[in-house]
């Protein structure tokens, strides 16, 4: 984090900010004592009883992915790329997101698996569940580390406290509230970050806009200063994906961000997936990425337009320094679009609003690490302890180790944010890790939820050659044997991992025996009754407002009218 | 509802009412700096708006949305707990 350091951001704070921060701390810890009191079983710990509204496991589900690397990363590349970065959420996101719901949640929730491990171990057995519950565990901590890391430096950036304070009491209060009240608590705290991360960006953007004379003035600025109108239309996006070729950006948009990445992320992640398994019903699960894809569709307007207003009128970042920035050199005032919002915050915000929006950042930040730790603890105590550790203790004893795998995994993390900091571009590293994990287990769950012949044997070793894939797209993009543009690597990268996992599995299952198919009802689509997989439409799930179908409706055809205006 | 006989109204730990606590009590805050503590300088740094009180009035207009849809639609919660549907 040397480059962030080398502009000045230290926010002028005063007392008042200080207030207004405090009291979200406050309100924080006063959520997971509050929550503690509704825990009674394992369940209720690590999946909240099963009993959230959809609009609150809907919006924890957008904050949980709403990070460092969310706001910080996507208003730096508002700033660089301006609307093409769009993708990351209408391309990206919201389908995927969309096919959660409607297609996938069916199976996960009417299973009544307690984490995307344990639906592994029911359709592939042992082998496949241990693979993916270390895999899963391990990323885990090494993201909540690097978040904790982010965290810290950026408090040491604004308000000048020594990264050790800040890691350890960050680290102290995220895991009061998740070790005290579990997943309820962490969800509560999620939604709350989301309304203070609203809250800060919506009138930073406001502000902006008039600093700038509007859309039409920024329209006028960004047009004229490098990277041209070119960033003003979301398509074809050739400077996002490095593409030269229109064709190629717009392909290489489409399949490798639109359907392996983003498929693979939203529908296989159990950070995600488990905010929906917590809700209340069949209904409730499947509105849950449905009502979370729209905020996420309009979250582009709060973080990428701030960007691209510090892309012109920051002094650090506009004219010859954006200019240098995007041929790839140091700009001569040190600033890199990394710092946009930060500037942005300092050269806008009166006190008062000042604090609103550093209390909005340091949200963001926890609200990563906290959905970290609480899927971190479900899947190490059911998927690692319960299952082939400590096998048929009463329930009180597996909430207690929740409690405890909790807190050993904020110590693991802080020491994981030690690592990091060695490291300059850790955060690029670990989504590079992700999708090795993600593409192949997506491709697995696939034909493992639409095809009945494909076998336990299959399953493990789909996911392990998938995986080796893209390690080795990753080795010889690194050690320049093969050349990839931009983010091309990522996206081939994990375009092999699907291919090749494929492609084994279906070899793998021919040599192998299947499970018998009365092992599979509930697990696979053709052989689950087709009124299982149904939600109820009376009581608190009636109403067309509460039909996902209709809700997917409509997110897609607003979603495909902002691809056009813009 | 049918069995609503059977429910109660969830005492004070409604997460809407904490966001309309938070939300509130930023609003009141800021309105405040608005009114009476941001300087001409701060207004003329922020293109001319004063944030501070509009963002003000933005939040406490919404925790007042939030309290009255607490008020409105209170969370029930069933008198037995329930077991494995």
């Amino acid at each position: 984090m040397d480059v962030l350091a080398q502009a000045d951001l230290r926010l002028d704070a005063n007392a008042i900010d200080y207030v207004l921060l405090a009291f979200y701390f406050a309100l924080v810890l006063g959520i997971g004592y509050l929550a503690r009191r509704q825990v009674s079983s394992s369940l209720d710990f690590f999946l909240s009883g099963r009993s959230l509204p959809a609009w609150v496991t809907g919006l924890a589900f957008i904050a949980a992915n709403l990070g460092a690397i969310e706001v910080m990363g996507m208003s730096a590349n508002g700033a660089q790329y301006g609307m093409p970065t769009a993708h990351y959420f209408w391309i990206g996101a919201v389908p995927a997101m969309l096919f959660l719901g409607i297609v996938m949640m069916p199976f996960y929730y009417g299973s009544k698996v307690r984490s995307v491990p344990e639906f592994m171990l029911r359709r592939f057995g042992k082998p496949a569940h241990l693979v993916n519950g270390i895999s899963f565990a391990l990323a885990q901590i090494l993201i909540a580390g690097a978040n904790l890391f982010l965290l810290a430096s950026v408090v040491n950036l604004l308000l000048g406290w020594p990264i050790w304070v800040s890691v350890i009491l960050a680290a102290v209060i995220v895991l009061s509230y998740t070790a005290l009240g579990g997943l309820s608590a962490a969800i509560y705290n999620e939604v709350l970050q989301f309304f203070v991360i609203v809250a800060a960006l919506l009138p930073l953007t406001i502000v902006g806009l008039y600093k700038v004379g509007g859309w039409e003035g920024l329209v006028e600025r960004v047009s004229g200063g490098p990277g041209g109108a070119e960033q003003l239309d979301s398509w074809p996006g050739n400077q996002l994906t490095g593409f030269g070729s229109n064709f190629l950006s717009v392909l290489g948009l489409v399949f490798g961000l639109g359907f392996v990445l983003s498929f693979g992320y939203w529908t296989t992640n159990f950070v995600e997936v488990q905010r929906a398994m917590a809700s209340k019903s069949m209904s409730a699960a499947r509105r849950t990425p449905i009502i979370g894809a729209f905020p996420k569709m309009l979250m582009p307007f709060i973080v990428i337009i701030p960007g691209m207003i510090a892309g012109v009128t920051v002094t650090e970042l506009a004219g010859e320094n954006k200019a240098a920035l995007l041929q790839g050199e140091r700009a001569p005032s040190g600033a890199t679009f990394n710092d946009a919002l930060l500037l942005l915050m300092r050269d806008l915000l009166p006190n008062g609003m000042l604090g609103i929006a550093i209390a909005g950042l340091l949200a963001s930040f926890m609200a990563g690490m906290a959905a970290n730790l609480s899927s971190f603890n479900t899947v190490f105590t059911y998927d690692i302890w319960q299952a082939y550790i400590k096998k048929g203790r009463p329930d009180d004893y597996y909430l207690r180790t929740g409690r405890v795998v909790t807190a050993a995994a904020t110590i693991l993390a802080i020491g994981t944010a030690f690592i990091a900091s060695t490291y300059a571009n850790l955060m690029d590293y670990l989504q590079q890790l992700f999708s090795f994990f993600n593409a192949p287990l997506f491709a697995t769950f696939i034909l493992g939820m639409f095809w009945k012949r494909m076998t336990p044997t299959a399953g493990w070793v789909g996911l392990v050659t998938g995986t080796g894939a893209a390690v080795a797209v990753f080795l010889l993009a690194e050690t320049g044997v093969w050349d990839l543009p931009g983010q091309g690597a990522s996206f081939v990268g994990a375009g092999a991992a699907f291919v090749v996992d494929i492609v084994v599995s279906v070899a793998v299952t021919y040599a192998s025996r299947p499970k018998p198919a009365a092992q599979l009802v509930g697990l696979v689509y053709s052989l689950t009754p087709k009124e299982t997989l149904r939600h109820s439409t009376t009581g608190e799930d009636a109403g067309w407002y509460r039909n996902p179908g209709l809700l997917a409706g409509i997110v897609l055809a607003i979603t495909i009218v902002l691809n056009i205006i813009f | 509802m049918a069995d609503e006989s059977r429910t109660h109204r969830a005492g004070v730990f409604d997460v809407r009412l904490v966001i309309a606590l938070l939300m509130g009590v930023y609003g009141l805050v800021i309105t405040i700096m608005g009114l009476g503590f941001t300087t001409d300088e701060e207004i003329a740094q922020s293109a001319g708006v004063n944030i501070n009180l509009w963002a003000g009035v933005g939040m406490l207009v919404f925790a007042a949305l939030f309290v009255v849809w607490t008020r409105l639609r209170p969370i029930r919660v069933p008198e037995e707990p329930q077991g494995e549907e």
